[in-house]
């Protein structure tokens, strides 16, 4: 069942919401211990959310447009007296006073929030490996990763242990799992969805936004979160055209452009290259008008990221210090014990960007690294906007490759952040992309058998890019992809 | 002389920093009450606490309370300002970073004049302030030696502007009286309390000192925790006279940070532990930029009050009043508007007059008895008309001082106590003669002068025997009519 | 071209542990040194290009002005943040002696 059913047959009385619940209960009962989506499971918040909506149906009141839709959300959500850890040790059993700003919409909304998911420390990472209360497992061949940094939600939707989820994307971390575990992953537009009560990352790139089972899903899932947030400095109040209601109005006429750089290059799989060739085949052949640009400094993405996050991340981190919340290790005066927690509460990879970005700020390299990346950013967003004068959207893969295995890529960072290539130049621009899954291939290397003697299929993903507050457009995009998808 | 103080052939150099506290409703980025003296951490909330996920949003008002500091002091209001991150460990400070600003301050380059000389002003820009550390153990209170602190978030996010001079101060007294300037500039713009007692002003001082004639300036030192402007002034003239003392037994200065012992009188070095400092200051990516618009700037210039200066000059001119009186007069908040006010119902006499009773006992009044100027007793109608029965002579000036006192305990208007207290002046003739008779008896040596005297002489002795006469009396004679009588008693002779 | 910085050191990461408030260990310092000279290698392809007369980008919308009006809002409630804190002692958080100066 879809969150489109779901929400109709809640809202109807069809179908309780305790009963859609117990549903997903059991496959979470079923396959959870295996997977390990969720940091912590609602559960009993959860039947107690679904109740109270089944109440208010019956008393003739309409829950919203999520009722009784299953939802979980990543742990770098907060949620009022539920605990919220980022997968990091250093936040291990603390309770936010408040709820965030997307949360707060969800429960208005009618949605039942199951729990919440498991993550790249701090969203640091691709593979959900970085987790400190262990991996996520990909559900479409288990010894493999969801791909992160929102692996855990990533997996909730594809194990069908919630309808939609939530998650940040900073610089993939939806698209890239939502593409390595087979379904739908959105990167709104930045200052779309408000940022209030998400545990910051790097706060110029960090975007909340949907998992779904399909394309109509994640609109509604979208349409349910956005919208200007006074909270939030960087939320938009701008009027967004509705997702739903353009969905099903084709691609005819549209002109779709391939990226050139983030498409026929190296290190992006054949078998990827492949199903990016098809999808534009069929977008053409639904009337969209394709061809190939170029948009040059997207090439640049990849190291002005990896200086921008983390310099952004060593200081949206610095309040770690075991102070005021969270965990403490003893120090004889506050400097030694800031340091202590530090070194004891936070994993190897988030240590590694703190360095990285402090360093980055530094005296005598600011102006090489972080300085010269800010400028790399405004490259990109001027070849972006040429590339947008014609096309409407742009095509490219969403991953390099396939689901990887674990601890394949976990030695060398560097190889670990190329899985976020085609991804970040979205994040620099502040524009807006959808994953939408398009077939399957073997991997390259080490394809686990199926019980009958053939290697596993794995999903694979394309990515539709479209400017600040395309999303209308992009979804349609998405939508026509979806249709055609093997 | 204030302006360039000389020692031993040394000048002093110094720029100020001042931080005051906006006197807004709510913090910076926050909606939590902005209030000194709330119980400890009850002012709290995601931001100000720096909880994971939470966000600030800019202060409306800051902003305004920023741009018209910007207009008193004639600074350029650039079109663009912009919060940067100042990151470094404190735990008072709960997101390790101070949200400041940087290389985009919302003011840039103004001025203020003090005692005809023209103090650059470099910057002044919005921050946040940080909370209050309580240091237990060890030696009562103080940071070395404590055994833990407590930690009250309510100060931190409140919103403080902090205003940069250039080193253009040449010496204590004018370092003192630059504080002074700003701080009355501040009170009248209301944007502060600037109540250094209470912190809500915190000035700190660069200090140091060069040969006369030198072009380079020397090593400076940052001296702290000044509490008054008095301790200002004798901070800066300590600090000054401890780099020339160093400098002529030739020892170098090194550029620290000093702490002023009210106490000793002394500056101290602050041993710090050995920490690096880089504040790897970047744009704020949480906040946009400022960028203020002309119906804001327009709205701020309208609602711009009189500025001190501006207030003493036309007091001066228009009430023929010393600028000493004037700056009492402007300095003393809501003083100038009772001034004002009573001068407008003037029943006889001049503002003068008003002024020299209110400088006078007036004030000493509010100051020994702790009464706030609003709270007075005596409002501007009832000194109005206390200073008209004195210059109309129908009291004397000692029996007004009574009255007002009174005026002031007790609430009742001046004529209502003179006429309760049947109070007027002597003005029987027959008195008056008399009293003048036992002054002569007294003064033959004068009255003889008198008569054999000249011109001056006859002046001046004539003065002398008004004043013994006025003596006899207690002051409470019609000085007028003595006059007369005096005048016709030495014709007699 | 503009020169790229000098390879990262040990000092370096030493230097940028302190102001991180990370107590490295040896060997993190070592392997730290090692993975972020990789990094910093790949990332001086940005750092070498001639592009001074670029104009930054801090933010990626050109947004301005966003302000709130000066109102008061409800607190949270002290015990509840205390509750979750490490130390608190007399409604305020504790922490041991502060060394240096603010
Ligand atoms: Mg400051
Ligand atoms: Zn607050």
């Amino acid at each position: 069942m879809t969150a489109r059913e779901i929400a109709a047959a809640v809202r109807t009385g069809a179908r309780s919401a305790r009963s859609v619940l117990e549903e997903h209960f059991a496959r979470i009962d079923v396959r959870e211990a295996e997977l390990h989506a969720f940091n912590y499971l609602m559960r009993e918040q959860a039947f107690g959310a679904a109740d109270a909506i089944d109440s208010a149906v019956a008393r003739g009141e309409d829950p919203g447009c999520l009722a009784g839709v299953p939802v979980a959300v990543k742990d770098n959500f907060c949620t009022r007296g539920v605990p919220t850890t980022c997968s990091s040790k250093i936040l291990e059993g603390w309770t936010p006073p408040y709820d965030s700003t997307a949360v707060a919409r969800l429960h208005a909304a009618g949605a039942v929030l199951v729990g919440k998911t498991n993550l790249d420390e701090f969203a640091m990472g691709s593979s959900t490996e970085n987790s400190a209360f262990g991996p996520t497992r990909n559900p479409h061949d288990p010894s493999r990763v969801p791909g992160g940094s929102s692996g855990g939600s990533a997996v909730a939707v594809a194990a069908g242990f919630s309808a939609i989820a939530y998650g940040s994307d900073t610089g993939g971390s939806i698209r890239q799992p939502a593409a390595l575990c087979g379904v739908v992953g959105v990167k709104p537009t930045y200052g779309s969805v408000s940022r209030y009560g998400l545990v910051a990352f790097a706060s110029s790139l960090d975007q909340i936004g949907p998992f779904a089972v399909d394309v109509g899903d994640a609109a509604l899932a979208l349409e349910a979160v956005w919208g200007y947030d006074p909270m939030d400095s960087t939320s938009l109040d701008a009027t967004m055209d509705s997702l739903s209601d353009s969905l099903d109005r084709g691609v005819a006429g549209l002109r779709v452009g391939i990226v050139r750089e983030l498409t026929e290059v190296d290190g992006i799989a054949p078998e990827v290259q492949a199903r990016v060739a098809a999808a534009a085949e069929a977008l053409s052949a639904a009337g969209a008008k394709v061809d190939y640009v170029s948009v040059p400094s997207v090439s640049y993405g990849l190291s002005a990221y990896y200086l921008i996050a983390p310099a952004e991340a060593s200081s949206n981190l610095a309040r770690y210090d075991g102070v005021r919340y969270g965990r403490r290790d003893a120090g004889a005066d506050v400097a030694t014990m800031n340091s202590a927690t530090r070194d004891a509460g936070f994993g190897a990879e988030v240590k590694r960007r703190i360095m990285l970005g402090t360093y980055a700020l530094s005296a005598g390299y600011y102006d090489s690294y972080y300085g010269k990346a800010q400028k790399v950013r405004t490259l990109i967003i001027q070849d972006f906007a040429r590339a947008y004068e014609q096309f409407d959207v742009l095509l490219t893969p969403t991953a390099p490759t396939v689901a990887f295995e674990f601890g394949s890529k976990t030695a060398d960072p560097l190889a670990m952040y190329l899985s976020d290539v085609c991804t970040i130049p979205t994040n620099l621009a502040g524009h807006c992309a959808i994953s939408v899954p398009y077939g399957t291939a073997e991997p390259t290397s080490g394809a686990t058998l199926t019980s009958d003697g053939n290697p596993k299929q794995l999903p694979i993903g394309v990515q539709v890019l479209a400017p600040a507050l395309g999303e209308a457009t992009m979804f349609r995009v998405a939508k026509a992809i979806e249709a055609s998808a093997p | 002389m204030t302006a360039h103080e000389v020692s031993r052939g040394y000048e002093i150099v110094v720029g100020l920093e001042v931080h005051c506290e906006l006197a807004t409703n709510t913090k910076l980025f926050c909606g939590c009450a902005n209030q000194f003296g709330s119980e400890p951490n009850t002012n709290i909330c995601p931001v100000c606490l720096g909880l994971p996920g939470s966000l600030p949003v800019l202060n409306e008002r800051a902003v305004e309370f920023a741009l018209r500091v910007g207009e008193a002091f004639n600074f350029d209001v650039p079109e663009r300002s912009v919060f940067h991150r100042k990151n470094y460990f404190y735990p008072d400070m709960p997101k390790n970073f101070q949200t400041s600003q940087y290389d985009e301050p919302i003011c840039s380059e103004g001025t203020l004049d003090v005692d005809g000389v023209t103090i650059r002003i470099t910057r002044a820009h919005l921050e946040e302030d940080t909370g209050k550390s309580t240091h237990v153990g060890g030696d009562g209170g103080r940071i070395h030696g404590a055994d833990h602190s407590l930690i009250d978030y309510n100060r931190a996010g409140v919103p403080l502007l902090e205003i940069v001079s250039e080193p253009d101060i040449r010496s204590a007294e004018q370092a003192a009286r630059y504080v002074e300037e700003l701080r009355a500039t501040l009170l009248a713009i209301g944007v502060s309390d600037v109540k250094m007692e209470e912190g809500s002003m915190r000035v700190d001082a660069n200090v140091s000192v060069r040969l006369v004639g030198a072009t380079e300036f020397g090593k400076r030192c940052e001296v702290k925790n000044m509490n008054s402007i008095r301790s200002v002034r004798r901070a800066v003239a300590y600090e000054a006279e401890r780099q020339i003392d160093l400098i002529t037994s030739g020892e170098r200065i090194m550029q620290e940070t000093r702490h002023w012992n009210e106490d000793d009188g002394r500056t101290h070095s602050m041993r710090s532990k050995e920490e690096a400092f880089d504040y790897r200051y970047f744009p704020e990516p949480d906040l946009v930029p400022v960028e203020p618009t002309a119906e804001m700037r327009s709205l701020v210039r309208s609602q711009m009050p009189e500025l001190p200066a501006a207030k003493r000059e036309r007091l001066i001119d228009a009430w023929a009043i010393t600028e000493h009186d004037a700056r009492v007069i402007v300095d003393v908040p809501g003083l100038a508007e009772y001034a004002e006010a009573a001068v407008a119902v003037l029943g006889g006499g001049t503002p003068k007059d008003i002024v020299n009773w209110l400088t006078g006992d007036f004030l000493g009044f509010l100051n020994e008895t702790g009464t706030k100027l609003d709270d007075s007793n005596l409002r501007p109608a009832g000194l109005a008309e206390l200073v008209g029965m004195v210059v109309g002579g129908s009291i004397s000036r000692n029996q007004g001082k009574d009255v007002m006192a009174d005026a002031l305990r007790s609430g009742e208007a001046p004529v209502a106590i003179v006429a309760a207290r049947g109070i007027a002046q002597v003005s029987d003739a027959g008195a008056l003669s008399g009293v003048l008779e036992v002054v002569f008896a007294a003064n033959v040596d004068a009255l003889d002068a008198y008569r054999s005297g000249d011109d001056k002489m006859k002046k001046k002795k004539r003065g002398f025997l008004m004043g013994e006469a006025m003596k006899a009396t207690k002051g409470d004679g019609n000085p007028q009519l003595l006059n007369q009588l005096l005048d016709q008693m030495l014709e007699a002779l | 071209m503009p020169e790229v910085p000098a390879p990262l050191t040990r000092a370096d990461v030493m230097h940028v542990a302190q102001l991180a408030r990370l107590a490295i260990t040896e060997s993190e310092a070592e392997l730290f040194t090692e993975q972020l000279a990789v990094i910093l290698d790949h990332a001086n392809d940005v750092a070498s290009l001639d592009i001074d007369s670029v104009v930054p980008t801090a933010h990626p919308l050109p947004l301005v002005n966003a302000f709130r009006k000066d109102e008061v809002r409800p607190s949270v409630d002290r015990d509840e943040v205390l509750r979750t804190a490490p130390d608190a002692l007399d409604h305020r958080f504790r922490v041991p002696k502060i060394l240096g100066d603010s």
